[in-house]
């Protein structure tokens, strides 16, 4: 079992390098920082412009491999570098994945909890027509991309503000920063409302369709008639036998998603002016921003190999099958 | 006969039926539609800018004085091709990758398979994002190509386990004592014996290829100006969705019902060529 670890971690520590290492090259090789200085009024010289992006590692005069290695070590360090405009990379970072987690983390539970709730009960209901409805809506969720129904909300949340004349629900940003203490609570959740619906109705669809198809499959099994015929409540077969089994799968997909989602969640944060990881991708792919993209890309590709070991934790946490084998 | 069996399964389903019907009229809209709008795609009228639906601009016009509808079909044609040519295209490499890697086993299969994983890893909307737009005057198939190879990891790994079980079985072992070469096992006998899972993939492909696409445009990542797409169209609409509604209503509704229809189509074929499947 050790060895199996220590041979799984080295091998994910190596494509963690590779992924970092291609995205630094592809942007080192294909942005321009050189541009965000190029075309100001009055001009600058171009000494002065090399002087400075020679001092944030970003000249595109200095071989790209000599970059490279200067940004490896820094890296290895613990610093990620400067963005084009000389600030540091981790502090940046470091704002924006508290950002996302605010965003996300509600998200995420609302999504997951919300969606085996209903895909649970789909299941118990099979063939009736909350059943359909639901299959239904779960469709036709589906079928709609996350920016169209973020932008369906905030069209929506206008539309209501502007009815009543006061605004409800906010649609911008993270909070008011004119308010403060108790106010600044209540606006930081009104904010939250809508990304949330925005972020939460695709997984609660998703997730829904899933522990439906595992829960039909577990209701049919021995197991649950045999707990029914020794005489245990349809509620405490439903609960703690057939639901317990059927969230193995979605348990293993829920942490997956969530490691996935610190910079997926690009749209939402986009549309609603979040200023999170998601939104940090975008920005500096469109700001030429090399040292902000690398990071960006580093942080993803270690998000996706901790949520695969996530993943396997939590599957072997809850299935005891895992364990024995 | 097979085939017969499936289509006629397919067309007993009413979801996949409806689905068909829907894609069929979503065909014939984007390309027979813009022969009926009184205008072109590329035409300027400088007498109506952001002007909502009337008699003459059936769906408004943008800021630009272009007719909306003939603007959001052009956009709609692209996103559809893109959507076919992708799923086609990633389908067919998840099938070839997928089916080399488990027929020959081995080294060969340790090497794809570690491509697979290291495609899996890279950041494909970062990679994607740079790129694309930096393909100037290069085609919009460049942007196609980027998108299929970014999505067929998964299928293959499908693909791959279960060629492991039909490398084993008679046929495929009667052929290969008979001396015929891998390559010819692997196009004959391996991948037309998984076709229904290549053949839902394919179809689910589209959809989510559409949407990809869109996703792209959405930040002028993907179709560059002047050519349009849904996505471009849904990007500049949904910044003006609250005062001009009807710039985001006609392409991210069509949009919708395209990724709908194709996901009905899709669910159904499911149905009709697995019937033991619950999904």
């Amino acid at each position: 079992m050790g060895v199996y670890l220590f041979r799984r971690l080295i091998s994910n520590v190596l494509l963690v390098a590779i992924a970092a290492s291609m995205a630094y090259f592809l942007a080192a090789t294909s942005l321009n920082p050189r541009f965000k200085y190029e075309g100001r009024q009055p001009p600058v010289a171009e000494a002065v412009v090399d002087a400075t992006l020679e001092q944030y590692n970003l000249n595109d005069k200095t071989p790209v491999f000599q970059r490279y290695v200067t940004w490896v070590s820094g890296v290895a360090t613990g610093d990620l570098g400067r963005t084009w405009d000389g600030k540091p990379v981790n502090a940046e970072l470091g704002r924006r994945v508290g950002v996302s987690l605010r965003l996300l983390f509600i998200g995420t539970l609302v999504g997951a909890a919300v969606g085996v709730s209903v895909g649970a009960y789909a299941a118990v209901k099979q063939y009736r027509i909350s059943d359909r409805l639901i299959g239904v809506g779960a469709f036709v969720i589906m079928a709609i991309p996350v920016f169209v129904l973020a932008t369906l909300l905030t069209i929506a949340a206008a539309g209501l503000n502007d009815a009543l004349g006061f605004s409800l629900l906010e649609y911008t940003g993270e909070y008011n920063p004119a308010l403060s203490g108790w106010d600044q609570v209540t606006s930081r959740l009104n904010h939250l409302i809508l990304p949330t619906i925005s972020l939460s109705l695709g997984q609660i669809a998703y997730y829904s369709r899933i522990q439906r198809n595992m829960m039909l499959d577990v209701l049919g099994q021995d197991f649950i008639r045999t707990a029914r015929a020794k005489g245990l409540s349809r509620r405490d077969a439903l609960f703690k036998h057939a639901l317990r089994t059927s969230l193995v799968p979605v348990a293993t997909y829920f942490a997956f998603s969530f490691g996935t989602m610190l910079t997926g969640a690009v749209f939402t944060e986009k549309i609603f002016g979040w200023h999170g990881m998601g939104a940090w991708l975008v920005e500096s792919i469109q700001s030429h921003d090399v040292n902000s993209v690398a990071a960006v890309s580093l942080f993803a590709a270690v998000c996706v190999l901790f949520a695969g070991f996530l993943s396997d934790l939590i599957v072997s946490a809850i299935d005891p099958r895992v364990r024995v084998s | 006969m097979r085939s017969k069996l499936v289509l006629k399964r397919m067309l007993r389903n009413p979801q996949a039926r409806y689905g068909l019907l829907a894609l069929a009229l979503l065909l014939l809209l984007a390309y027979i539609g813009p022969l009926f709008g009184p205008h072109d795609w590329t035409e300027k009228d400088f007498l109506a800018f952001m002007e909502p639906p009337s008699g003459d601009h059936w769906w408004g016009t943008t800021q630009i004085g272009q007719d909306v509808y003939a603007v959001t079909l052009r956009g709609m044609q692209k996103s559809i091709i893109i959507g076919f040519l992708v799923a086609l295209v990633s389908t067919g490499l998840a099938a070839l990758v997928g089916a080399t890697a488990g027929y020959l086993g081995g080294w060969a299969d340790r090497a794809l398979m570690w491509v697979t994983d290291l495609l899996l890893v890279l950041p494909s909307f970062l990679i994607i994002a740079i790129i694309s737009p930096r393909l100037k005057g290069g085609s919009w198939l460049w942007f196609v190509v980027l998108l299929a190879v970014f999505s067929w990891m998964i299928t293959s790994r499908m693909v791959r386990s279960m060629t492991l079980s039909l490398r084993e079985r008679e046929f495929v072992l009667a052929a290969r004592y008979m001396g015929i070469p891998a390559w010819k096992i692997i196009l004959r006998h391996v991948v037309p014996n998984i076709s229904s899972l290549l053949i839902i993939d394919a179809t689910l492909n589209v959809s989510a290829a559409i949407i990809g696409e869109a996703a792209l445009s959405f930040f002028g990542f993907g179709i560059q100006p002047p050519d349009v797409s849904l996505g471009t169209l849904i990007a500049d609409g949904s910044a003006k969705a609250i005062g001009y509604p009807w710039l985001f209503a006609f392409p991210a509704g069509l949009l919708v019902l395209l990724v709908l229809s194709v996901n009905l189509v899709g669910d159904g074929l499911r149905d009709a060529l697995d019937p033991g499947s619950n999904q």
